[in-house]
């Protein structure tokens, strides 16, 4: 089975961030404090499910479901 | 030490960077360029103490030193580049205290720059809120710079941040080692660099590697030689700017523990959250969304009308009063008929542009506009743009210049040449006084359903046309522009906050204000112009005319051959020969030579549209009707042929929709011209929004005549 990434996430799921599967989208999310080792949680989706919004780092982040694939989540 | 320093405001978005720049300079700002970008500047002076006033400079919220978009870029440009006019002498970081993890991230590359910082704690209320107290004495321990507790909102602290930064002018205290050395990393690489530009800071000297395609101020051998050397030492950009925020991250971390004891029971959500289910729930947030948008239309159609109705009639009693004091002849005709009739289009329009603006800033700081590009996002980018599209697009109600210029927030290439080419399809507030005078015409003045006014409706029903042509132009050109780039959407959620008002009442009083001015000078002038133009004509075809009406009419009562001669003086003049000249392109459409005129004089401003009207049926009416406003005018006026109103639904519509495509705004070309730095996009953008404009009024003019 392929690896679970934060777009597979159910709303109120927590997972751990563990890494990226694509560099020039890492750089941005990095920036925004999703870190490896950073917990996450899916705290709501748009109507039509995408985009969603995740709390991490202590705050509120909204990005794409593409987006949300690329980080790679432990389980 | 000067006299007159340069500060910066640096910080993430939403930090409360703006609430303090209102703070420090109050009424002492304007709006300028940076030098060599037509990117807007917003400074403004802030006296520190007798003998230093400052220059305070806002610029963009920004999450970190490497930009991601257009307006970011400003940002790195002047931080890494001393040379720059605007270089500041001292740099206030804001930062958000109940977010410190990720604010600090910026403020540590902004400090290992080497510009000497003050670090500005913002929101401790929401912090505290949350449940987390922030120790800022060991916060200034930790960093090794000033931190000064503020309030953005109510100006607390900013006599304590005028202290910290004449310290930071008068002996800079700055961090004893950088926060994250690139020469532990790559020593050859930094050393190399440094020498080759006489850099003395190591971190400025990874900026000048990794960021060289975007500094301004470099030139193109410069950057070879950059490139030459990054090839030598096999240097990775990307991998090595993320070791670089995960390094960072990791020490900020260890700070933030040390520092903020967070007491938040886990797992609690914020009643900020709590709010976003139901304002992003599948049902209840495009219902919300939907019901804002038509309390929008409400209020500026509904709610302005006592407004608007008083500055009409106001405007048309001092021009009664002004003929029957002042002695009649050409003089006063130009005041009255040319100026007053021409300003009074302007002034009225000022409760409708008040309300719009009001909303629009309401939305943006209570922090809803976010969600709503939220829920947007996934409609936006079926037809080619971006949630992030929705800010164009909906200031593009307002005006298309600064829509066009908001777009510089959308990072991907593409999403934002489609978004700059289809605002101007959405109705802007010049367009509203064309809406507000045809729908009164012919759209009867009903309540539909007890709440909604039918003229309220049609009103909406035009700018939901403009939004869906909008879209389907959107939706042409993704197809047409195809691009390898991969769009992005990652954006942060603020949480809600009540309205600033003394930011809204600042974002309505410019906006009023440059209406006004910007507006007004040019309708002004064009009212006067063609008030001559209308009122002489070549030889003395215009007294010919007037001889023929008598000749012809000899049995005519005075009143009704007053009206035929002054409409006969006024075909016969300079403007109508004009009107007469495009007539044939336009009858088609139902317009005769008269809404020539207009037309032709709207093309640069289509706000002077109904300014023209006013002062082509001044001109034509009979000396017995001063007081009478435009709208009656238009009523009252004739079809030559049939004898019936010459304003029916058929003609009245085809103009509306018309309007609703036609690209008549010079200053929005300009824009489109700027911003994609190229002649070849806003002459696709003109010839395909007339052409959609003829085509719909023909269909539209045939269909219901």
């Amino acid at each position: 089975m392929s690896k679970r990434s934060v777009a597979d996430l159910k709303i109120g799921e927590r997972a751990t961030i563990e890494s990226f599967n694509n560099q020039l989208m890492s750089l941005k999310l990095l920036e925004m404090g999703c870190l490896p080792g950073a917990e996450v949680c899916l705290h709501s989706k748009a109507p039509l499910g995408d985009p969603i919004c995740l709390n991490v780092a202590g705050y509120c982040l909204a990005m794409r479901k593409s987006e949300a694939a690329t980080i790679l989540i432990d389980n | 030490m000067k006299s007159s320093p340069t500060i910066a405001l640096v910080g993430n978005p939403n930090a409360g960077k703006s609430s303090l720049f209102n703070q420090l300079t109050g009424l002492r700002q304007k709006t300028g360029n940076f030098p060599g970008v037509t990117m807007d500047k917003k400074s403004g002076t802030w006296p520190i103490d007798t003998q230093h006033i400052a220059t305070v400079i806002d610029l963009p919220g920004v999450y970190s030193i490497y930009p991601k978009s257009l307006d970011e870029q400003i940002v790195t440009d002047i931080l890494a580049n001393p040379a720059h006019p605007d270089y500041p002498d001292v740099s206030v970081v804001v930062v958000d205290a109940s977010n410190l993890h990720r604010n600090l991230l910026l403020f540590t590359q902004v400090a290992d720059l080497g510009v000497p910082t003050v670090l500005a704690l913002n929101m401790l209320d929401v912090a505290q809120q949350q449940s987390k107290v922030v120790n800022s004495v060991r916060l200034a321990m930790s960093l090794g710079v000033p931190v000064v507790r503020i309030n953005a909102r109510t100006g607390e602290g900013t006599d304590l941040l005028k202290k910290a930064v004449l310290g930071q002018m008068q002996e800079p205290v700055l961090p004893g080692k950088l926060f994250f050395d690139p020469a532990d990393e790559v020593p050859a690489l930094i050393s190399d660099t440094k020498n080759q530009y006489k850099l003395t800071n190591n971190y400025l000297a990874l900026q000048y590697i990794i960021q060289h395609d975007g500094f301004s101020f470099l030139n193109t051998p410069q950057r070879k030689v950059l490139d030459e050397i990054i090839e030598q030492h096999k240097f990775s950009e990307p991998t090595f700017q993320a070791g670089e925020t995960i390094t960072r991250y990791k020490r900020i971390a260890a700070i933030v523990t040390e520092v903020v004891s967070d007491q938040r029971p886990v797992n609690e959500p914020t009643w900020s959250q709590k709010l976003d289910r139901v304002l992003l729930h599948p049902v209840w947030g495009y219902a919300i969304f939907g019901f804002v948008l038509l309390l929008i239309f409400q209020a500026i159609f509904a709610w302005a009308q006592p407004f608007m109705d008083a500055i009409d009639s106001g405007v048309a009693w001092l021009n009664g009063q002004l003929k029957e004091s002042l002695p009649a002849g050409p003089l006063t005709d130009l005041l009255t008929d040319g100026i007053l009739a021409g300003l009074g289009g302007i002034l009225v329009f000022i409760p409708q542009i008040a309300f719009l603006f009001l909303l629009i800033a309401l939305l943006e700081e209570s922090g809803y506009m976010s969600r709503v590009m939220v829920i947007m996002d996934r409609i936006m980018r079926k037809f080619g743009l971006n949630g992030r599209s929705v800010v164009p697009l909906i200031s593009g109600v307002a005006c298309a210049v600064p829509a066009i210029m908001a777009t510089r927030s959308i990072g991907t290439r593409r999403d934002r040449l489609i978004t700059i080419l289809v605002t101007p399809l959405m109705s802007c507030s010049a367009r509203l006084p064309i809406y507000t005078i045809l729908i009164a015409l012919v759209v009867p003045s009903q309540r539909v359903l007890g709440v909604f006014n039918l003229q309220g409706l049609a009103l909406m029903g035009l700018y939901l046309l403009g939004l869906v042509s909008a879209l389907l132009a959107a939706y042409v050109l993704k197809i047409l522009l195809r691009t390898k780039e991969r769009g992005y959407f990652i954006m942060e959620l603020p949480t809600f906050k009540l309205p600033r008002w003394n930011h809204v009442g600042l974002t309505v009083w410019e906006s009023v204000r440059s209406f006004v001015w910007e507006a007004g000078r040019v309708i002004l002038a064009i009212s006067i112009v063609l008030w001559v133009v209308a009122s002489y004509g070549p030889g003395n075809d215009m007294d010919e005319a007037e001889a023929r009406v008598k000749q012809q009419n000899p049995m005519a009562a005075a009143d009704d051959l007053q009206d035929r001669i002054a409409s006969e003086r006024l075909e016969a003049s300079y403007a109508g020969n004009f009107g007469h000249f495009i007539e044939p392109v336009i009858r088609p459409l139902g317009y005769d030579w008269k809404i020539g005129i207009a037309l032709l004089s709207s093309f640069a401003a289509r706000e002077v549209f109904v300014g023209t009207m006013s002062t082509i049926y001044s001109i034509g009416s009979g000396a017995d009707e001063e007081g009478v406003t435009i709208r009656e005018r238009l009523r009252q006026e004739r079809n030559p042929e049939t004898g019936a109103a010459m304003y029916t639904p058929a003609l009245a519509w085809s103009l509306l929709i018309f309007y609703v495509f036609a690209m008549m705004c010079m200053s929005t070309l300009a824009a489109t011209q700027r911003e994609t730095k190229s002649w070849k996009w806003p002459a696709v953008q003109l010839v395909y929004m007339m052409a959609l404009a003829y085509v719909t009024a023909f269909a539209t003019y045939q269909l219901l005549k």
